[in-house]
This record gives C-alpha cells, structure tokens and sequence, in this order.
C-alpha cells in the first residue's frame, strides 16, 4: 500500500491535479479553496508548469477555454460566487466541446453569502448555471481521498467525453485534513486531432467555436454532444450504498452531507431502525437506477442536503414520487448534526413528513 | 470500537491547529483512522480559533465534532462556550493560567493547568498548547506517548527541526505536570 | 511589377462584411504579414464577438472563437499552453475597449507575447450601430441619437494612451486605413507587432483607426473622410511606446 499523507482537501485536488498531468492552473482568489492556488503556485513552477492568477473569475475561465482547445489539460478552481462569474466560460467550453477541470469549493450564498460549508450550488451545477443546452459531470466527493481520486477521475472524464467535469466539494471537506494515498492514480490518455496546435501547413485548420449562425447547423451540434452525454449517463453514474441491504427508510446525501448521515443512520440502527443511505458520487449523471430500485423496496426517503432542498428534485424525479421524501436541511453555511438527521429519519419512521 | 473526538479551541496565534496536527498525526502513526477540521475565514485572524480532530479506529464518519469527548480550553470564551457540549464522562483541559473560571458540571473530569505559566518558565513561552496536548495523552487514552519526535518530524519542515526539541520538552512537561 | 494575389493566409471565401468596410483591408494585412514572415503554420487566432465574429472563417490558420471582451484571457491561455506558437487576438472596440477592458488591460501588463489587432470604427457595427467606448463626443448613434452627451455617458476613450502608461506592454500603436499611405504603415506596424512576438518581446498592440460607412450613414468614401477630419484629431496616429526602440535610444 502507498504510504498515508495527511492533507487538507484543497492541497489534495491540486496534488491529485498536477498527478493526472494537469500542467495549467489559471485562478482567482476566493476562500475557501486559495490552498489549491497556493499549492499550485508553490509546485508548477518547479515541474515546468504554469500557475497564473488571473485578474478575474472572468480572465481565469476564458484562460482555461483558450489552454483546453491546445489540447492541454487545465483547471481552475473557485468558490460559489466566483463560479457564478465563470459561468459564461462554462457555457462557451460546453458549446466548444473542448474538455476542462473546475473545481468548487462550495459556500453559502445567494449573493457574496458568507464562507461557510454549503450545498447550495447544487442546481448551478447540474442544471446549468451558464446559458444554453448543456451539461457538466459532477463530481461530489466526500472525504479528502476523494478529492485527489475524483480529480483524476475528473480529468480522465473530461478527455473522454469533451465536456466539463466540476468537482462540486464544500469548505468543510476543502478544509479538512485527512490520511490519503495517490497509489490509484490511473491516467487515461486521449487522441486531440482537434486542437489548435498550428496547422504547420500540413492540415487544414482546426477551428474551436460555438458560433452556428444558421439554426438548423445548430441543432445538430446539440444533438450530437447530447447523444454523448447519453453515454454519460449510461456508464457513468457513481453512487456509493451503506446499510441498505434491508433499508425501509433511505437517507440520500452527498459530500460532507452524507458523513453526518452516516452517523446518523448508524445511531438509528442502534435504535432499531432500519435505514440505510445512497450517497451519489456523480451528482450528474444523478445516479437513477439505485435510486429507483430503492423506491420498489423502502417505505419513505429522506433527502439530507446544505441548502433549502435542491437535490430532493432529483431524488423525486428519479423515484418517480414512488415514496415520499422529505428534506432534512440546513443552509447558510450551517451544518446539521446527526442528532437533527436522526430526529428526521424517526420522523419518516413514524410516518410524519 | 474506539472513537476520540478532541476539540481544542483558543485565540488565533495559540497554536490551536498545530496542537490539532499533532494528535492527527499521532493517530495517524498508530494506524488510526484519522480527521482535522479547522475553523476558517475572517475569525482565524487573530479572533477565535478552533480545531475538531478524530481518532477512531473505525473509519471517520462526520468530522464535525458536535460532543467532543476531550476539550482543550485555551481561552474564556472558549470554555463557556464548548464545556456543555462535552459528553457526559468526557474530559475537559482548562488553561489554568488564562481562565480562572471552574467547570460546575459534575459528570465530567476537569484538568486545570497553568500551562501558559509552565510553558513560560521553562523557556517556550508558546507552547502552552502542547504542555496541555501532553497532559490530554496522559488522562485519554486517544493515542500513545511513545514516538512524539517522529511524529513532528512527519510535519515540521526539515529547515525547522530546532523546534522539534522544544515541542516534545513541552509536550513532557505537561504529561509529567 | 508583382502579381496581385490572395495571401495563402486568407481562405478563398466571401467575406460578409458591409460593402466599403475596411475590416477586408485589415484581414489581407494581417495575412499578408503571417505570409511573409511565414508563419501561418504556427498562428492560433482569436476571433473576437463583433463584427469580425466570423474571422475564423476566413484566416487559414488555427482558429479560436472567444467570448465578448475575452479574447487576451483566451489567447493567454493558448499562449502559456503553446509559447512556441504565435497568438494574435483581432478585436473591434466594445470587444477590447468596453467589456474587454479588464482582460486587455492585464494581459498588457503581464506584457503576455501576443499580438492584438484592435480595430477602432467608434461604433457598435454588429449589433446594429449603437455608441461604443470610442464613439466621438457628439456623435449619433443608435444609442446616442442626439449625438453623444459626454456629460451623461462620459469621454471616448483612447486605448494607446491609457496602455503606454503601463510598465508591462512592449508595443503600443495606432495607425489608420483611410488612404495608402496610411494602409502601407499600418501593415508595417502589423508586422512589427507579430515580429515582435516571434522575438519574445512581449505583448504588442496595434489600434487600427477604421471606418464604418453602414452605421454611420455615410458612403464608403464619406467615412473615409470622417476618419481624416474627425477621427484622427481625437485619435491621432502614431506610437506611443516601442520599449526595444526606447532602449536603443537611450
């Protein structure tokens, strides 16, 4: 086994970053995710790398835009109100089909909000948050050796499918330091004939655009990239279950969401209480099928979210409102504790919602 | 299974989080399951500064500590505000120098040591959060007494060895106070 | 005498642009520039959002489409990826000098090796002719129909001034297209601008002052007046800062 370091999730998703071959960090700064812009600043330079601090989110986004069409692999990282401002960029390298690395380190909002942990950008992330037809995979790690294996992932999927992959995280697994390994690190290696690398007169030119004037042109583009986020979603999917072998209650949560779900279902155990927890890796692709398969099984849902309920949608959606959910929440940057969760996973045994 | 849940929590400039990464490491070299969770942001300014570390030789669940079975008061309002989320049979470690107010909860055990005084007279005046890290190894049972060197040699950068020396004379003189 | 030819630069399409705009005359500069210093194999491009949107079109090099304004972040991040390759951004008015303000500025002084092409026509030509950063100081437009209240929306303002006061960029220009005299100059400072960048000398920006006979209701010739009586007093030719020749001076 690799020897355990410990480290703060930041510093692990910008170790796990350079790890996969990422070479070109362009950033802003925004608490709380500066480690990975710290860590980066201190590293590239000394492996022939590139970290620069942009002069906006804005700058920052459209630097990763211009470096992923080269064919390199790029990432910049940020906080909720930074990502709202790379929201554009976004747009543009799902419209440019070219593949990118963007990490947010969630905080509470709306507006400037504070800097607490959150969730509370689970809609921007999965249903859009730029313009347009599109989609990003995101990626909702729970631990700090997450971090690290999930940016891998991240970038691996990226190059795969030519799209986005967002690391959705939160400041509390931003900040916490915990015993992680790199032996996993498995770097998938894509073809680019798309880049812009010169021509050298030898092809004709690569052109990376979003721009289709004539409707029709347009439509088949979207057509096209939504026939491979298809294959997303087909193969995709990552969830993790924990007790749910004999569930009758089914607490859904994500990130640092679920380890306060998991002491409390543990806690609801000792009480008797059958209950077990689906905690999606993948935010999108959300992971439907366990998620439908539970619904045949378990007697209500309890969905455990940083935020005034976003995820419960989807969990809605993907049990086609077979079971009831309800939502056990907290937003602002508060934190539920496991007592809150197991008050509410007592209060869907009982029937009350 | 065994689970060790420390809070430790003071001014910014106490050396809250380092105390923090000490016991992380500690567990970490005694193949524990391991967490730290500092607090962040505009506080950590010379404000009020706190440090949520696990042990466990279970895998860590939630990092927040909500009930801590150790407390480490480095401050008055520290104190006041962590000593009744302590669990019933926990521990808490009170900076005797700093707080001259008593813990009247009767289901706890409370250490009151002058730490700032014992570290100021022996010659590390800012070790006052190691003198009660050394003395929290010798009434918990969270993590042995053995290998402290190697441990801060795990973290403490090579160009600041000198102070590995002081440390683990700090970390002695509260496990012996 | 030389035959007149199609640079190899340029591809073999109909420009869209407004009969008697001059942005085809910048196009054929900038390539005949990358032909005769050969670099067209190498050249990623930068099309801006305006009215040289569709410039990836047209250029046979690599070719880019950028946000509105972001077309320096872009090219910077070409550039840090590939410094082997030579980056230009083109860019009209409201791109560079309106919500592109920010990403010109630093990427300025950042002295970043590219060369930016900013065409200055002191109006919003794509969008139908509304008042840009450079608009006159009473001129009408879609957005200032009784001509531009300087005192309500604030002063024109000129690019190469502001830039030379920076440490960062190498070279900062201004030419015009509005007789030859001005459109031989103007290549030779496209030139230098990229020849520039092929010696590393940083980041190199030429304001060519052109005209928008479309939105300014005028025929092409009557703009190219304008440009002479009323644009080049606001905004006249020259450098104003070449650090290399600075230096050599001293």
């Amino acid at each position: 086994m690799a020897e355990r370091v410990l480290m703060k999730g930041n510093e692990a998703i910008a170790e796990a970053a350079i790890r996969a071959g990422c070479r070109h960090y362009f950033g802003y700064p925004i608490t709380p995710q500066t480690e990975i812009a710290a860590y980066m600043a201190k590293k590239m330079p000394k492996i022939g790398g590139v970290f620069l601090q942009a002069e906006s989110e804005i700058a920052s986004i459209n630097m990763v835009y211009g470096a992923a069409a080269t064919g390199m692999r790029v990432m910049t990282s940020s906080s909720s109100p930074g990502i709202s401002l790379k929201a554009e960029g976004l747009s543009y390298i799902a419209g440019s089909d070219v593949p990118a690395l963007v990490v947010n380190v969630q905080r509470g909002g709306p507006g400037l909000g504070g800097i607490q942990p959150s969730q509370s950008d689970y809609f921007q992330a999965t249903k859009g948050g730029g313009h347009g037809d599109y989609r990003m995979i995101v990626l909702a790690p729970a631990s700090v050796q997450e971090m690290a294996s999930l940016t891998i992932k991240g970038f691996n999927l990226a190059d795969k499918y030519l799209m986005t992959s967002m690391i959705l995280a939160d400041g509390t697994i931003g900040q916490m330091m915990e015993p992680i390994s790199f032996e996993d690190a498995e770097i998938e290696v894509y073809e680019k004939p798309w880049a812009l690398t010169g021509t050298n007169c030898e092809r004709k030119h690569n052109v990376v655009n979003s721009l289709y004037l004539k409707p029709d042109e347009l439509e088949i583009k979207n057509l096209e990239r939504y026939k491979r986020y298809e294959l997303v979603e087909q193969n995709e999917a990552m969830w993790e279950e924990y007790m749910m072998e004999d569930a009758e209650y089914c607490v859904v949560a994500f990130g640092i969401a679920s380890r306060v779900a998991k002491n409390a279902v543990a806690a609801a155990r000792k009480e008797g209480i059958k209950v077990g927890l689906i905690r999606p890796i993948t935010l999108w692709p959300f992971p439907v099928k366990p998620l439908a398969a539970a619904a045949d099984k378990v007697k209500a849902f309890i969905s455990v979210e940083l935020n005034m309920g976003q995820m419960i949608e989807d969990v809605r959606l993907a049990t086609q409102c077979k079971k009831p959910v309800s939502l056990c929440s907290r937003c602002g940057g508060m934190i539920p504790s496991p007592d809150e969760v197991l008050e509410a996973i007592r209060k869907a045994q009982k029937g009350a919602f | 299974m065994k689970t060790t849940q420390i809070l430790i929590a003071g001014f910014g400039g106490q050396g809250v989080l380092f105390a923090g990464k000490f016991l992380a490491y500690k567990g970490m070299t005694e193949d524990l399951q391991v967490s730290w969770l500092p607090s962040y942001g505009p506080e950590m300014r010379g404000g009020t500064a706190n440090c949520s570390v696990i042990l466990s030789d279970m895998p860590v669940g939630s990092p927040i500590i909500t009930q801590p079975d150790v407390l480490i008061a480095m401050n008055l309002p520290s104190l006041l505000k962590y000593m009744d989320t302590v669990a019933p049979g926990g521990q808490i470690f009170v900076d005797s120098s700093l707080i001259d107010t008593k813990v009247t909860r009767t289901d706890v055990q409370v250490f009151y040591i002058p730490a700032t005084q014992l570290a100021k007279d022996a010659g590390f005046a800012t070790l006052a959060n190691m003198v009660l890290v050394g003395k929290v190894i010798k009434e918990s049972s969270a993590v042995s007494f053995e290998n402290n060197r190697q441990t801060f040699e795990k973290f403490i950068p090579a160009k600041k060895a000198n102070l590995i020396d002081i440390n683990c004379q700090a970390l002695i003189t509260g496990y012996d106070y | 005498m030389a035959e007149f030819k199609k640079p190899k630069s340029l591809a073999d399409v109909p420009l869209h642009y407004c009969p008697g705009c001059p942005h085809g005359i910048i196009h054929r500069l900038v390539a005949e520039v990358m032909d005769e210093l050969g670099i067209e194999g190498k050249a990623i491009g930068v099309a801006p959002v305006g009215c040289a949107v569709m410039a990836y079109d047209y250029f046979t090099c690599d070719m880019i489409e950028a946000a509105h304004g972001r077309a320096p972040a872009v090219a910077t991040g070409i550039k840090r990826c590939r410094p082997d390759n030579i980056v230009f951004t083109y860019q009209g008015d409201g791109d560079l000098a309106s919500i592109g303000m920010a990403e010109t500025v630093h990427s300025a002084a950042r002295n970043e090796n590219i060369t930016v092409i900013f065409v200055n026509n002191a109006i919003y030509g794509m969008t139908g002719g509304q008042m840009a950063p450079t608009s006159l100081p009473g001129q009408v437009t879609q957005t200032s129909p009784y001509g531009r209240d300087v005192k309500h929306c604030g002063w024109p303002i000129k690019v190469c001034e502001m830039l030379s006061t920076l440490e960062g960029p190498e070279y900062i220009t201004r030419v015009a297209v509005n007789n030859v005299k001005n459109v031989n100059n103007a290549k030779k400072a496209i030139k230098k601008a990229f020849q520039n960048q092929i010696d590393g000398k940083g980041f190199s920006l030429v304001e060519v002052v052109s005209a928008c006979p479309t939105n300014w209701g005028m025929t092409p010739q009557k703009a190219l007046e304008w440009v002479e009586s009323d644009m080049l007093p606001y905004y006249p030719i020259g450098v104003y800062k070449d650090r290399t020749a600075a230096k050599e001076a001293e």
